[in-house]
């Protein structure tokens, strides 16, 4: 019983993070949707760079297409991290992208 | 040449009239003429950190209305004949003053000053806009704390929109206790986060205080913010000076004696 107190304790002890690392960690996140909304013309320029890129292969709906800076649950276990969603609504396939 | 200097940091409270008082005095110590304006308008403070609040007769906005000369306006500090404050006004508002009465202001004070320092109002509207209408160059105020620093980012990205080039950060109120045991933002991660250079880091330092409570600002005394708030204003005047080595107080943390280059 003993024992599995001490495992347990240093468990606990290897799993906490500094309360610097939190602080860290937080700003990380935090700062990246600020800037990200803090200039909606580069939002702009990214989502025109998208639909440049995309419609080479595919016919998008332009109108529809709705990009955001968002979080998400890390997949590698690192908490939540930024990440770049971009919804695009596909009309059709260009008849040279499957060739 | 003379250079005008906002100092700046969204956020209230991180020690923005400190440095600048410090600052100021500092500059003056390396035989600088020195100017410093208070742009918080309506909200005066400057002139009881520099303890010279019972000399002033004119203000800010009385220059820029024009009811009296520059000259009329500025005190003359205690111990700095080369220092001299631009007190703000109590009982106005910021709407008072606009960016381009600001810089017409700044530039015809290059004349005679080596640096025109800003004590820039916390925030982020028409006073801030004010304070930075005429500078060239911006030093950053912030604590290692996630307010202060979010604040400072936002700030940063308002200065380069406004085309000032050079900003630099001053890391203010790091207790490196805190640091070592992993419960404070190390100045590396605050430099990371910002991606700006570093021009200083002052630590929490209790004779701040005390230095405000007298009116005479700490910058050349053997306190640690004493000392690094002089360095400071060596490296502003162009200088090369290491990065001082905050744990030598503390002994037992001389093992991260590098930890601030």
């Amino acid at each position: 019983m003993k024992e599995k107190e001490e495992k347990m304790s240093l468990v606990d002890f290897f799993r906490r993070k500094n309360s610097g690392d939190v602080a860290r960690d937080r700003l990380k996140l935090v700062l990246v949707s600020d800037r990200a909304n803090c200039s909606p013309e580069v939002m702009e320029k990214i989502k025109n760079d998208i639909i440049n890129v995309i419609s080479k292969y595919m016919e998008i709906e332009t109108e529809g297409l709705d990009i955001q800076i968002t979080q998400t649950e890390s997949e590698t276990d690192n908490g939540k991290v930024p990440a770049l969603y971009a919804n695009i609504p596909i009309k059709g396939m260009h008849h040279t992208s499957g060739r | 040449m003379s250079e005008v200097i906002v100092i700046t940091s969204g956020k209230g409270g991180v020690g923005k009239t400190t440095t600048t008082a410090n600052v100021g005095t500092g500059l003056a110590q390396l035989n600088k003429k020195v100017v410093l304006i208070d742009t918080d308008i309506g909200l005066r403070n400057l002139d009881v950190v520099m303890g010279l609040e019972n000399r002033i007769v004119y203000n800010l906005v009385d220059v820029i209305e024009g009811n009296c000369r520059i000259k009329q306006a500025l005190i003359k500090d205690k111990k700095y004949p080369n220092l001299a404050l631009l007190p703000s006004a109590q009982t106005r508002d910021k709407s008072s003053v606009s960016p381009e009465q600001m810089k017409k202001l700044t530039d015809e004070l290059r004349e005679e000053f080596d640096y025109i320092l800003l004590d820039c109002p916390a925030g982020i509207e028409q006073g801030f806009q004010n304070a930075i209408a005429g500078a060239d160059r911006a030093i950053v105020v912030t604590t290692p704390e996630v307010s202060a620093i979010r604040d400072a980012d936002r700030i940063i990205g308002l200065l380069e929109a406004n085309e000032i080039r050079q900003i630099q950060l001053i890391v203010n109120r790091l207790r490196m206790d805190m640091v070592k045991r992993g419960d404070m933002m190390t100045v590396e991660d605050v430099c990371e986060i910002l991606s700006i250079n570093l021009i200083g880091v002052v630590p929490d330092d209790e004779q701040i205080v005390i230095s405000t409570n007298q009116g005479e600002p700490l910058v050349g005394s053997d306190a640690m913010a004493g000392k690094a708030f002089a360095n400071i204003c060596r490296r502003i005047s162009g200088e090369e000076v290491p990065f001082l080595d905050l744990q030598k107080k503390a002994g037992v943390f001389a093992k991260l004696a590098g930890l601030f280059k």
